[in-house]
């Protein structure tokens, strides 16, 4: 009988362990333990969500690979494609922010590079605990440093992102890391292991001993001795990441390779395992010949996170090449096994065999857990709240400035210009836009890419919430003109024993894969995070959603910074009074989270797709910002205090004025143009209801005779928090 | 005029200089850093990156890889050379320009556009544009230029000092030196001009992406 701790140790339920034996027909070995840990891990095997994530889309005009490979690839037009995924880093970068955020990062940029794909974008979704809060401060600085310092290095441009405060994540902070690569739709490479008798070569970094048990680490709850985790985090390596890039790209670039994995949670088990069952086949590995930093037993082999490593399958014949190249890049490349016919893992040592282990026996035969849920006792009345309880404000001034001073509408600038946003000079909407815009130079053609949620409509609503999460991408990208086509998620949860965690996680993706249904936008790749749970408290359920689109015309795009002086300002779209559930005005002023949330109109969304796709392609448009956090006071501020130019709009406001102008209505765009009578057209041939609001003049945001702020003390309202955490 | 764009381990502004040739019709090659020759150039730039890191010191490294010592002869008999962000401090550390760069004062990586006021100076690569204010971004978390009192002076008594950092009309102030350096000093060449290192990147602003930076690259077409 196995001592229970050495099955804690593992990460491995009682239940888990007898499954094993009942498979293997005897004991485990320690060796077979220690796989099962990690392959049976939830962040390995998915075995609360596989049920779930089912229910997406995943299929598509654009889609040329979905979810289950390293990364999910998009068409993006002649001849080339677009390989993303996002991804989360969470548990890591509570311990240790600067290295778990950097690793983060690392790891999406080898899942994007190793299809085939250099990495050209990245993005990054933040969500930390109140400001106030003692460790948000030292987490915000090293989770950002982390990101910067390893997108820099490397060379990838972090050009856009969200950045989320909010209590739930006082001691669950959340690192979301979106990369997008482009790539050669006839040159893309899978993670499977193919032809008996190829190499497999071992390239990158020596193993160490970091990073083990990292993916068990990853799967379950912290308790007050989290410190004590620290040494399952990883440390990273950009420069070593930079070679590796270069070194497997131009390896791709010539015929020597059958199939390729990164190395990353449960690093040499699960690419092994993964790709020998990709291919119906087996692998012998002699790991004695890993070059490793240390003296490391066979199991510690196999269980390192040791970052910035690959395995490969090589064509037979073509060793030479392999090490060539990798020789020019400084690396280790060895040959530490073949590929054999057999449909296991034979591992050795010193030329004898340590284990055998079946590889379905550890991917198919994980086991999947339908867990139950139960609807959570706050759900019952958290939508029922009558927002006329609500004292209206008598100082318009006054509010609209606290909430631009408020942690989620803060200037992120000071965290952003952290990041190089326009190394590989392609970048034409940088952060603190709606959406991140690329040019992809061999076509002229652009990318945009965005990540939303806001956790709070999630909690109020799990299904609604997810929705709305994915309508305001959608919106984002399609206010700079361009065509959404894909998303990854990054499905952020508690603790999923709880069945009321499982409720809303089972909430979460009815809504989310309902809505890619209805928009034709289907899922190509994501991650999913549990056990975001410390000492009993769980996180909001936060499924970010990363939405990638195309544009013709990228150079076009407009940014949300106001431009001329006596241009025209339009309403594009519906302003709904009153949606204020789960809204910051909520949030930020009353301290509330509840409400009826926000309605979504998915007809208006496509129409508003094709009349913004037609004005960008036409030029006509000078900026443009959509209404969403904060409402159109918000909105108008943002528009104002990236140009420092002001504006007078007259707002049609029937009944209480902060119904309106803190309503996060979804379905509207506010846009400044010099070609009205153009605009108009278009308006009335896409059918979107189109109002002229104001015009852009002085510099002073003024709406009405309820609002009228200069800019600059706007800007001072707006920068004032992250000039402190910054400090 | 050909160019060589130098290819140091961690180099990643190498293609972003190409581009910015390409686009200026400067017809450009990379030279990997163990060739020990640069044959038949016109001008040599080191691009910007991480060179091996940069764990140790920006550039400390790289000075020693063998293709500088090509650089060395090659600036030495006159040809042009131009290091830009990693690039410079890889020529302050091999001793072709006066000086070093340390973190920036704040200790962040700093990537903001910056205004830059073009100097009088002997820079091969700045002439006919003196007194001009160009607009470029900077990328770096070392480019707080430093030198000695007596270097600032051998700088300022050879006109070595080739942009500040600035308003967008010019004025050389304090607020606008974003990562501290001595003089708000944004860029410096040596003695006979030829030699030119500059933190921001004027790659970065040229075609669809901005014209101010396609000032520096014409003095290529010269």
């Amino acid at each position: 009988m196995v001592l229970k701790s050495e099955l804690e140790a593992r990460g491995l339920k009682i239940e888990e362990y007898e499954l094993l034996k009942k498979k293997l027909n005897r004991e485990p070995t320690d060796i077979e333990l220690d796989i099962a840990g990690a392959m049976w891990s939830e962040h390995c095997s998915y075995k609360s969500s596989k049920l779930h994530l089912k229910k997406f889309p995943t299929t598509g005009k654009y889609v040329v690979i979905g979810p289950g490979e390293n990364a999910g690839v998009v068409d993006v037009g002649d001849g080339f494609v677009a390989a993303f995924k996002m991804e989360s880093h969470n548990h890591p970068s509570f311990i240790e922010p600067y290295q778990g955020a950097a690793t983060g990062v690392g790891g999406i940029l080898r899942d994007v590079f190793t299809m085939g794909a250099r990495p050209v974008l990245n993005l990054d979704a933040l969500f930390f605990g109140h400001p106030d809060y003692e460790k948000t401060k030292f987490l915000v600085d090293g989770v950002v440093r982390g990101v910067g310092d390893y997108g820099n290095c490397v060379g990838v441009p972090t050009v856009g992102g969200q950045t989320t405060f909010d209590e739930c994540y006082n001691t669950n902070n959340l690192v979301n890391a979106f990369t997008l690569g482009i790539g050669k739709k006839d040159n893309i490479f899978l993670g499977v292991a193919k032809g008996v008798g190829n190499p497999v070569f071992y390239v990158g970094s020596k193993t160490g001993r970091d990073g083990i048990h990292g993916a068990t680490m990853a799967s379950s709850s912290f308790d007050e001795n989290y410190e004590e985790e620290r040494p399952a985090v990883q440390v990273g390596d950009p420069f070593t990441e930079k070679l590796l890039l270069e070194a497997c790209l131009e390896l791709m670039s010539r015929d020597v390779i059958e199939g390729i994995q990164d190395m990353g949670a449960a690093g040499l088990t699960s690419s092994s395992f993964e790709m020998a069952e990709r291919g119906k086949v087996g692998l012998n590995l002699y790991l004695d010949r890993v070059p490793v930093r240390e003296k490391m037993t066979p199991n510690e082999i196999m269980l390192s996170e040791s970052q910035e490593r690959m395995l490969i399958i090589a064509k037979k014949g073509k060793e030479d090449e392999v090490k060539k190249i990798f020789d020019k890049w400084s690396l280790d490349a060895e040959v530490i096994g073949e590929v054999i016919e057999d449909k296991s893992i034979k591992l050795f040592w010193d030329n004898n065999l340590v284990a055998d282990i079946d590889v379905s026996l550890m991917v198919d035969n994980a086991p999947v857990y339908n867990r139950p849920t139960k609807k959570p006792e706050y759900i019952k009345d958290i939508e029922n709240f009558d927002f006329e309880t609500l004292k209206e404000p008598d100082d318009y001034n006054g509010v609209l400035l606290k909430l631009l001073s408020s942690p989620d509408l803060s200037s992120k600038h000071l965290l952003y210009e952290q990041y190089d946003s326009t190394v590989q000079t392609n970048t034409i909407l940088k952060p603190g836009s709606d959406a991140a815009v690329i040019r992809i130079k061999e076509t002229g053609k652009g990318i945009s890419a965005t990540t939303d949620v806001n956790p709070r409509y999630v909690y109020i609503n799990p299904y609604k919430g997810t929705r709305l999460a994915f309508i305001e991408a959608y919106r984002n990208l399609i206010t700079v003109g361009s065509k959404p086509i894909a998303i990854t998620d990054c499905l952020n949860f508690g603790n999923p024993e709880n069945p009321e965690i499982m409720w809303q996680f089972a909430k979460a993706t009815d809504g989310l894969a309902d809505i890619c249904k209805d928009m034709d936008v289907p899922v190509v790749s994501g991650n999913v995070s549990f056990y975001n749970e410390t000492a009993g408290s769980n996180i909001y359920p936060t499924p970010t959603v990363g939405m990638v689109g195309i544009m013709n015309k990228p150079l076009n795009a407009p940014s949300v910074s106001l431009k001329n002086e006596n241009s025209f300002v339009y309403l594009a779209g519906v302003i709904k009074d009153g949606e204020l559930g789960g809204s910051m005005y909520l949030k930020w002023i009353f301290d509330k989270v509840c409400g009826k949330l926000p309605s979504i109109n998915e007809e208006l969304h496509k129409n508003l797709y094709m009349f913004m796709n037609s004005c960008v392609d036409a030029n006509i448009i000078n900026a443009a910002h959509d209404v969403s956090d904060g409402g159109i006071a918000v909105c108008l501020a943002e528009m104002c205090m990236a140009s420092g130019l002001g504006v007078e709009v007259n707002l049609l406001i029937h009944e209480r004025v902060d119904f309106y102008l803190f309503s996060e209505t979804q379905g509207a765009v506010v846009i400044e143009t010099s070609n009205a009578r153009k605009l108009e057209e278009n308006a009335d041939k896409f059918d979107i209801p189109l109002l002229k609001i104001g015009v852009v003049k002085g510099n002073s945001l003024k709406i009405n005779n309820v609002v009228d702020i200069e800019v600059e003390k706007l800007r001072k309202e707006n920068n004032r928090l992250f000039e402190k955490l910054f400090k | 005029m050909r160019v060589a764009i130098i290819q140091f381990l961690g180099t990643n502004c190498d293609f972003d200089c190409k581009y910015a040739c390409d686009c200026m019709g400067i017809e450009s090659e990379f030279v990997w850093h163990d060739e020990g020759e640069l044959k038949n150039f016109d001008c040599v730039i080191l691009p910007g990156g991480f060179s091996y890191g940069d764990y140790l010191r920006s550039g400390a490294l790289a000075k020693f890889s063998s293709i500088m010592n090509a650089v060395k002869s090659f600036a030495k008999y006159g040809g042009y050379v131009l290091g830009i962000c990693n690039g410079f401090q890889i020529l302050t550390e091999s001793g072709l320009l006066t000086g070093t760069l340390l973190k920036n004062t704040n200790l962040k990586f700093i990537h903001k556009d910056v205004y830059l006021k073009v100097e009088n100076s002997v820079c091969g690569f700045a002439q006919d544009i003196e007194k001009k204010v160009l607009k470029m971004p900077i990328a770096h978390g070392e480019g707080n230029y430093f030198c000695s009192v007596d270097q600032l002076k051998y700088l300022e008594d050879n006109n070595m000092i080739v942009l500040r950092y600035s308003s967008k009309d010019g004025s050389v102030e304090d607020e606008f030196n974003l990562n501290g350096s001595l003089g708000n000093i944004a860029g410096i060449c040596n003695e006979k001009g030829n030699v030119f290192g500059l933190m921001p990147h004027p790659e970065r602003a040229v075609g669809d992406l901005g014209h101010d930076g396609e000032e520096i690259w014409k003095s290529l077409l010269k």
